[in-house]
């Protein structure tokens, strides 16, 4: 049966080109997407039913059994729920001034540097500059500038902009700055990409039919970059959701701000307390299907790649 | 008029400031590099190249980089091969599934990695296996196949099947083909498929740290170090990784820039 | 695979080609042949099936019933590259990351041919090019690309070379100066041409034969003259040059001509030109035979009379005046006048009869669209 969906969609290709082209289909498409089944799907469903599993009727630490249990996913519910509350608010703040940020960014790089086509190259690399960069290394370095006794805290505390015992780090907002931070590539190169296929000839047709500039860009470049917009957006909020990094102790959070990434490798690193990193895991995958379904309902699969 | 003239310097302004702040982490990172700081480096203690020449002489660093490095390639290699053949059915054929592959390779890149890393580990677990270079190498390989496939993708669609036809035309065989013309011309893509996974997987601290078990990559380090102070030996070779890195694509980019304005004459 | 190359070319014949593609059926039902060294011109409008033809005749498509045989030997199922065949195709399809040079060479090197570079070179002179063999193929004019494609695909001898509208992207003049080199070409070299074009004047003048094709059907095939003077069907009196079209019911026929009667006027045709000689028909004549008179000239066994109509148009195309003529009851009628330095001055809206030889008449086999019963 699975044969049959790798077959060429055309009804009737003659009989020895049909053959031939879906033996090569099948032999570039086999290798890569077992990969995935095994290496993505299964780990997954492994997930699941380590989710299920409950404590071993051995009493041992760490070890369990199957069964199904769904007590892990009540559990992580109501205990994380500040976490996972946590994590889809800081998500939605970051993703929105990742946003609110990027788009002028990628609209100069996109737009306005087409006629420099070097200059425009060498201008998107230094966007994703930062990926060069160890991402551990560069949440630290924000960790150092705006600790308690910085340089940039001391100077906005000498021009009155800072109180003398607030401090930056550990608060919601430093966690939401080093996620914006960190994520505005992901959110900056999927636009770019919108914007910069842009036709202008459109942009100069609702200038010629009377539009000012803010008209032009609320009804000819937004929705024409929308696809830029919702895919960027998709990209940069789910991974938010899942970082922990950026909200841990040791970088830019504290206890406070922990997120649902946090108690997974609590759970499972520290208090081998896998049914329930399962379970919260499976939680947040879960919501993101249901984003990435409607998503796809809307806009169907081919645009997705 | 004066305004419509001070209104164009708005973006580009914005623009300017916007790289500056995304650039600052990575100037203080290097600066950093040179800080002759003792345990951890938080204060600026001085200006010295001694991290410079010494880098290895910090327990771990160095072991940590080579693991990286070969995991980095190892992983590269299957990934960019596994995501080009993917990249080119889907460009170049017509098959039903074609839906159901464009949303699996899709998932991969929107799950968090908290997510993919227990899965994984979970995976592993319930195999039986230990966790070492092979579970890392196959952790990498599984999240670089989707960004190889999309990479190259964009380079197939460029490509005019007709160019192949032509050469069909001309006494080609499918091997030939495929060697001859579609591999040239696509290499620009693959190299810059294999640029992006291989720093996907250098750069890979989540997933890794689920999956590493004994084996100590660069980030695993670091993050390992953040809790007491990351010593300024990981701040020289992220500095040394980022400016090669930056250096390899300027490069690229000015080299191909120059060959295209040479062809143009 | 190894199969020996002529140098001389052959004859292609396609028995009963039909074509389907999920949801329309791209040719009906093909039966051609073409002797060797000729120059064949299939004509037709885009989606008539003809780029679908040459692609089968290639090899890069595969009928879904029917033969194609080369000098003789059945290639249906052969790949292209196990066939004789070369193309130049449309977009030119010079390979970029190679220079012209090897461009040109790369059907020889494929074929293990002895001195490729050599012979390439050769090539690349025979089209003027020598000069930019090193060059890519991105720094050539159109011209110049269409040029390398010629000697890409003619430097391998070819028995059949198969040309899709190659000339399209050219501008007029350098049009006409490659439609005389790429005849020139083929009579020296004697390969047979199969040449795929929408432009009906490239395709009257290059070719020894032209076959019009419509909706995966040929509609009419054969010398330029014979299909311009004497169009068998509506599309090819339609497509190829322009027509005046007439419909009646044969009222009146003799030993060597029959005619209709429309509005009160008798149209005649011959026999011998006629396609059907009963019934509801339509009988034609081109603009250029037609003439225009300020006096009702006299009706006889020999000329066709119309009128009176009105002018309603009159265009200046700088060879000829070109006048639209409303008769009442029949349509309008259009008249070429040949641009003799002496126009005949007349005015819009004057009264007019128009008259043509019953021996340019022709009759057709069907009907235009619209006039069906």
């Amino acid at each position: 049966m699975a044969f049959a969906a790798f077959s060429p969609s055309a009804a009737k290709a003659t009989g020895s080109q049909a053959k031939s082209s879906s033996r090569v289909v099948l032999a570039l498409l086999l290798p890569g997407m077992l990969y995935l089944g095994m290496f993505f799907l299964i780990p997954l469903v492994s997930l699941i039913i380590t989710s299920l599993e409950t404590p071993s009727a051995t009493g041992a630490f760490g070890m369990y059994d199957y069964a199904f249990d769904v007590s892990s996913y009540i559990d992580v519910t109501t205990r994380y729920l500040p976490q996972i509350l946590r994590s889809f608010g800081y998500a939605f703040l970051a993703t929105f001034f990742a946003l609110v940020i990027s788009y002028p960014l990628a609209y100069f790089i996109g737009v306005r540097l087409r006629p420099r086509p070097l200059i425009q190259k060498l201008t998107l690399t230094l966007v994703i500059a930062p990926f060069f960069i160890s991402f551990l290394l560069r949440t630290i370095a924000w960790k150092q500038l705006l600790s308690d006794d910085s340089a940039v805290l001391n100077f906005l505390r000498s021009i009155h902009l800072w109180g003398e015992h607030q401090y930056f780090l550990g608060t919601p907002a430093a966690v939401v700055w080093g996620l914006t931070y960190n994520f505005i590539p992901f959110m900056t190169l999927p636009l770019y990409t919108s914007l910069e296929r842009l036709d202008l000839r459109l942009l100069e047709a609702a200038s010629d039919l009377y539009a000012n500039p803010l008209a032009t860009f609320r009804k000819v470049t937004l929705p024409l970059t929308l696809p830029g917009v919702i895919s960027g957006t998709l990209l940069t909020f789910i991974p938010i959701t899942g970082d922990y990094v950026n909200a841990s102790r040791d970088f830019l959070g504290s206890s406070k701000t922990s997120m649902i990434g946090n108690m997974v490798e609590a759970d499972f690193l520290q208090n081998a307390d896998y049914p329930a990193a399962s379970a919260l895991s499976a939680v947040l995958m879960a919501v993101i299907l249901v984003l990435v379904g409607v998503y796809v309902k809307r806009t169907g699969t081919e645009d997705l790649l | 008029m004066k305004s419509l003239k001070l209104g164009r310097l708005v973006l580009p302004l914005y623009s300017v400031i916007a790289l500056v702040y995304l650039l600052i982490p990575i100037v203080y990172t290097i600066v950093f590099s040179f800080n002759n700081s003792t345990r951890s480096n938080t204060v600026w203690q001085g200006f010295t190249l001694n991290k410079w020449l010494h880098v290895c002489d910090r327990p771990g660093i160095c072991e940590s980089l080579g693991n990286s490095l070969i995991i980095g390639a190892v992983a590269t290699i299957v990934a960019t091969i596994l995501g080009t053949a993917i990249a080119i059915a889907l460009v170049r054929y017509q098959f039903r599934a074609r839906s159901l592959v464009s949303l699996s390779l899709f998932l991969p890149m929107a799950t968090p990695e908290v997510v993919m890393g227990a899965g994984l580990a979970a995976l592993f677990f319930n195999m039986g296996a230990e966790q070492g270079y092979l579970t890392i190498i196959l952790s990498h390989v599984m999240f670089c196949l989707s960004f190889v496939v999309v990479t190259v993708k964009a380079r197939v669609q460029t490509l005019d099947p007709v160019l192949e036809e032509a050469a069909r035309d001309l006494y080609a065989n499918p091997a030939q083909v495929f060697w001859r013309i579609t591999f040239p011309l696509l290499l620009p893509g693959i190299i810059s498929a294999a640029l992006l996974s291989f720093a996907l997987s250098f750069d890979d601290f989540i997933i890794t740290y689920f999956n590493s078990g004994p084996i100590d990559t660069f980030p695993k380090v670091v993050y390992i170090a953040a809790a007491k102070g990351v010593p300024a030996e990981a701040n020289v070779v992220a500095s040394a990784v980022f400016l090669l890195a930056f250096v390899i694509v300027i490069g690229t980019q000015v080299a191909s820039n120059l060959r295209a304005k040479r062809l143009a004459k | 695979m190894a199969k020996e190359f002529v140098a001389a070319g052959a004859d292609l014949e396609l028995k009963g080609i039909r074509k389907e593609f999920p949801g329309f059926t791209a040719i009906e039902n093909l039966d051609l042949h073409i002797p060797a060294g000729e120059f064949f011109a299939l004509l037709g409008p885009s989606g008539c099936g003809k780029t679908t033809t040459l692609r089968i005749v290639a090899g890069l498509e595969e009928p879904t019933s029917g033969q194609v045989l080369i000098g003789g030997q059945d290639v249906t199922f052969d790949k292209p590259h196990e066939r004789p065949v070369n193309t130049v195709f449309q977009s030119y399809a010079l390979f970029p990351h190679m220079t012209i040079l090897e461009n040109v060479a790369f059907g020889l090197r494929r074929r293990k041919t002895e001195e490729p570079l050599k012979k390439a070179m050769d090539a690349l002179n025979l089209v003027e090019l020598g000069h930019v063999a090193e060059r890519r193929p991105q720094q050539l004019s159109g011209g110049q690309q269409q040029r390398v494609a010629l000697a890409r695909a003619l430097v391998n001898r070819p028995s059949l070379l198969l040309l899709d509208e190659p000339l399209g992207a050219l501008d007029l003049k350098l049009r006409r100066q490659m439609q005389i080199e790429l005849k020139a070409i083929q009579m020296e070299v004697g390969l047979t041409f199969l040449h795929v074009t929408h432009d009906q004047e490239e395709a009257m003048d290059m070719a020894d034969t032209v076959a019009v094709m419509n909706k995966g059907q040929i509609e009419q095939m054969g010398a330029p003259e014979s299909l311009y003077e004497r169009p068998k069907t509506a599309f090819v009196a339609k497509f190829l040059g322009q027509s005046n079209l007439f419909v009646g019911t044969v009222a009146d026929s003799s030993a060597n001509s029959l005619s209709i009667e429309v509005a009160g006027n008798k149209i005649s045709v011959p026999k011998d030109r006629a396609e059907k000689h009963s019934g509801k028909i339509a009988i034609g004549v081109r603009p250029e035979k037609a003439e225009f008179h300020r006096t009702a000239p006299k009706p006889s066994a020999n000329l066709n009379v119309l009128g009176p109509g009105e002018i309603k148009d009159i265009r200046f195309t700088g060879v000829s005046n070109q006048y639209l003529i409303d008769i009442p009851n029949v349509g309008n009628v259009i008249v070429f006048a040949q641009n003799v330095g002496v126009s005949p001055v007349v005015e819009l809206g004057e009264k007019v009869w128009v008259s043509f030889k019953v021996e340019h008449a022709f009759g057709l086999q069907d009907l235009p669209s619209g006039n069906e019963d």
